[in-house]
């Protein structure tokens, strides 16, 4: 990975799959949007968790961070947010064009920046635990975030919020929030591809591969922590905001925080593709992401079973995923060297010194 | 008379009931190499750990360069330019020889936006003539994980020249490796300390070697400093030798 | 905030309600410290952070509730949800558990919590996502003039766990399977250079967890209700109490889990019944920040 930005033939193709999707598959499009969100989702879970090595159960916590953000925003720039959510209001509220596009746009940057503030807050909280605590920790995060949302009066409490209505036709809405989601998903890429080029992705590589090393060296793995968990932050937020204002109601535990849907997810689709590397993520998501959408319905009732199952089955059985899987298979291709192999039998030969103990 | 670089006084460190440390004091002398020898369970890498701040000391005092660094954390003293390294060889086994190196540069003035600069054609440079030094030009681009255990010592030394640190504490720098590479490392070691400067404190077991290479030794033994002083005072004291052969 | 304040002045002005709380508390963290011990087991012996361990307990609630609504004794569940669950962790262990226990820890809490997702929604499809009780019809004991009430089935609830309790810690000492699997906790590899059988002591300790965690399930829908997703609730109120005492420290665990019961009840009277679940979260966090801080003077992460 040694190029500074995406190549050029890679951004050409992305654009024009993004472009064409709605355009080829018009019944579709709601589907393709939420497959780019799952790209989305995939690629900011892999920063800290495939670069980085740090397995977050709590990404989703920035997602509904976000989406809770932005309706305040949109709703509160022109109403009391707190009449709006509460339950006893009787009467109608409509939005123009104008408040609604303006609110949105407002509460899209707000709610990538909340999202990242509370990424720093929180890393505080989070940091000081490795491995599984820190997976624990990060669940607990999001369900606190889950729980004290849906006990908060002001943001609707567990009824939620109803979002703004849209306005304009089905048809304009749909593609409006397929060419957002897209977007988002392109920036992303593109973004993240940049990132690891620069020092910022062969830190977080170190400090994935032996973080006591990196801080016996001098790195400030701190900093980059806690930069790496707001860039992620940061973007799922913005994911939120949007996806918000697509599904049109917004409530606490099943839509903002759903901790045992998408928070999973995120983590299936890397392992899946490949943790670790660019494009495994990627791969991941679309596997998942289409193999659920056409599966889904036969399953009737018992979609959560299969998906648990699924869950056992590719930690069992995937762990490499898809892209890794490939990497071990043909290493040249993906520009990583290993030492011949001969060489090795011979320096065993030799490798077995007796560790000098004592006097001499 | 050359000025101590670190200087370490009254250290005491204990484990639960175990006194890993008591009461020791050395002096490292700036641009020397100085040894730490001692038997297995005496101390050694539990005084070499409270050096470089990886754990907390009961009492006492650790001084390098005149300030007192035992209230500092790992990544602080090391960007001071006191760097360690591991008697396990510690290296990024799933990034590149080169990779790794590019890491290892000097982390003291890194600023935020430092975190995203670009690979410069200077560090590289640099990072190839470290590599060539150890002897591991040819392999830069292999994955450091696969290379033997030797070829990881040297590449884990080379990473460490990379970060110009000012003092090198190395644990056992020869353990684990064939006889014939030994003397390799030896003159590496000691071409790093005369031609870059590089003071330098060891541990180490294999007497041939530190008493070539030091010009002033520490002996420890059940936490305690036995004893101290050239390589023939310290060949010459009685102490030392029973401490080793197990007489108390 | 005003209900809050209502509350806490309630607790400060009739004093007997702590003493109620209190009791309420000990009867309920009984169960508690009872599922932690298996919990901390499981972790010990084979580092394996089981996040199902509140889903077990829901399938022995479950059970109960079923044996309940056919009318007999609830009281059977407690012996045959430990038969059921048995059997369940038997099975998982060898269909899941033993295939991730050497890999890197994050995949066994990935793995568990899979298992988790999939007992949540089974029981979901089977039960409905209604809350379920089981009523065994005995009298509430009330004293002091009303103001303690206590149900019998707490007492009850409390006396089994305790049973229970003591019958898992006298096998832990005194049998030979026992004696192996703390001997497997302390080094593994010793342990097999002795002779020990790990691979039967994992499944012997998974499966005793299980069944731990069914007969406490009994005693839950006995002493409270059960409902198909409040199994992670009960997951994160063990983990909180086996991180705040320790794994290796059992005679902890078992003090935080009745400690976690007394939390449970004041923090739910003084702040209420919707706050319940952010409560148990937020104790989860303030422990690990507090381990943090714990390591964070030994310059130490938690591992």
């Amino acid at each position: 990975m040694t190029r500074a930005s995406m190549h050029p033939i890679t951004i050409g193709l992305l654009l024009l799959v993004g472009v064409a999707a709605p355009l080829l598959f018009p019944a579709y499009t709601n589907q393709i949007a939420v497959l780019w969100l799952m790209i989305v989702f995939a690629s900011t879970w892999d920063v800290l968790g495939g670069q980085m090595g740090y397995n977050s159960l709590g990404n989703i916590f920035f997602f509904g961070a976000g989406m809770y953000t932005c309706a305040v925003v949109q709703i509160g720039l022109y109403y009391d947010v707190g009449m709006y959510t509460s339950g006893a209001r009787t009467t109608h509220i409509v939005f123009t064009t104008a408040q609604y596009f303006t609110g949105f746009s407002v509460g899209i940057v707000a709610a990538g920046i909340m999202a990242a503030l509370l990424a720093v807050a929180t890393s505080w909280v989070v940091f000081g635990l490795r491995g599984p605590y820190f997976a624990i920790g990060t669940l607990g995060v999001a369900v606190a975030g889950a729980e004290l949302v849906a006990a908060w009066p002001w943001v609707g409490a567990a009824s939620g919020i109803s979002m703004p209505v849209f306005p304009g036709a089905p048809e304009t809405q749909k593609l409006f929030f397929y060419f957002l989601l897209f977007a988002l998903a392109f920036a992303v890429l593109v973004f993240l591809r940049w990132l690891y080029s620069t020092n910022f992705g062969l830190a977080i590589n170190a400090i994935r591969d032996d973080e006591e090393k990196a801080e016996a060296m001098g790195l400030h793995t701190r900093r980059y922590k806690r930069t790496a968990w707001s860039i992620s932050a940061f973007f799922l937020g913005i994911a939120g905001a949007i996806f918000g204002n697509m599904t049109g109601f917004i409530d606490a535990r099943d839509i903002a925080f759903p901790t045992t849907t998408f928070n999973i997810f995120m983590i299936l689709m890397v392992l899946l593709g490949g943790k670790g590397t660019f494009w495994g993520p990627v791969v991941g998501a679309v596997v998942f992401h289409v193999i659920k959408e056409v599966t889904w319905t036969y399953f009737l009732g018992w979609q959560f079973v299969a998906l648990g199952l699924l869950i056992v089955v590719i930690i069992v059985y995937f762990q490499q995923g898809i892209v890794g899987w490939l990497m071990e298979k043909y290493p040249e291709r993906f520009g990583i060297r290993v030492a011949p192999k001969e060489r090795e039998v011979r320096s065993h030969a030799i490798e077995f010194a007796p560790h000098a103990g004592g006097a001499e | 008379m050359n000025d101590a670089i670190i200087e370490v006084t009254n250290v005491t460190k204990s484990f639960g009931g175990v006194v890993a440390n008591r009461n020791v004091s050395l002096s490292v002398p700036r641009g020397r190499i100085t040894g730490l020898i001692g038997p297995n369970g005496s101390g050694k890498t539990t005084l070499f750990n409270s050096i470089v701040g990886y754990h907390p000391i009961d009492s006492g005092s650790i001084r390098f360069e005149g300030q007192e660094i035992s209230r500092l954390r790992v990544q602080e003293i090391a960007r001071l330019g006191l760097l360690r390294t591991f008697q396990t060889t510690r290296i990024y086994g799933k990034m590149s020889c080169l990779q790794n190196m590019r890491i290892s540069i000097p982390h003291r003035k890194a600023g935020f936006f430092d975190m995203f600069a670009y690979e410069s054609p200077d560090i590289i440079e640099r990072a190839e003539q470290l590599l060539a030094f150890v002897g591991l030009y040819e392999k830069r681009f292999l994955r450091a994980g696969s290379l033997s255990f030797g070829q990881q010592k040297l590449l884990e030394f080379a990473m460490a020249l990379m970060n110009e640190p000012t003092v090198l504490l190395l644990d056992e720098p020869t353990a684990g490796i064939n006889p014939t590479l030994i003397n390799g490392l030896i003159d590496r070691l000691t071409r790093a300390n005369a031609e870059f400067g590089i003071t330098m404190l060891i541990i180490e077991h294999n007497m041939r070697v530190i008493m070539n290479m030091a010009s002033k030794i520490y002996c420890l033994a059940h936490g305690e400093m036995l004893a101290a002083g050239s390589p023939e005072e310290i060949q010459g004291n009685q102490n030392v030798v029973d401490a080793y052969l197990g007489a108390h | 905030m005003e209900q809050v304040l209502g509350n806490l002045s309630v607790l400060a002005s009739v004093p007997i309600f702590n003493l109620g709380l209190l009791i309420d508390g000990l009867l309920v963290g009984s169960i508690f410290a009872l599922a932690a011990y298996g919990l901390a087991l499981v972790w010990g012996v084979m580092n394996v952070k089981n996040l199902a361990q509140g889903d077990f307990i829901m399938i022995g609630g479950y059970l109960t509730w079923t044996l309940g609504r056919y009318g007999m004794d609830p009281l059977l569940g407690v012996p045959l949800a430990a038969i059921l669950l048995w059997g369940i962790g038997w099975v998982l262990y060898h269909t899941v558990i033993c295939k991730v226990i050497t890999r890197d820890l994050f995949t066994s809490l990935l793995a568990t919590f899979g298992i988790a997702i999939v007992i949540q929604q089974s029981l979901n499809l089977a039960f409905g996502p209604d809350t379920q009780s089981a009523q065994a019809d005995l009298p509430t004991l009330s004293f002091a003039d009303g103001l303690i009430t206590i149900a019998s089935t707490r007492i009850l609830g409390f006396v089994c766990a305790i049973i229970l309790a003591v019958a898992v810690i006298l096998f832990m000492k005194k049998s030979r399977m026992g004696q192996a699997i703390r001997a497997t906790a302390q080094d593994a590899r010793a342990a097999r250079v002795l002779g020990i059988d790990t691979e039967r002591v994992y499944a012997f300790t998974f499966c005793l967890n299980a069944a731990i965690c069914g007969a406490a399930g009994a005693l839950v829908a006995l002493v409270w209700n059960v409902q198909p997703f409040l199994g992670t609730t009960y997951s994160i109120r063990l983990f909180v109490v086996v991180t705040a005492a320790g794994f290796g420290n059992l005679p902890g665990v078992i003090a935080a889990g009745f400690g976690m019961g007394v939390f449970e009840q004041f923090g739910g009277f003084i702040l209420g019944a919707e706050f319940q679940q952010a409560l148990i979260v937020l104790l989860l966090l303030a422990v690990l920040a507090v381990r943090q801080l714990q390591q964070l003077r030994v310059r130490q992460a938690v591992q």
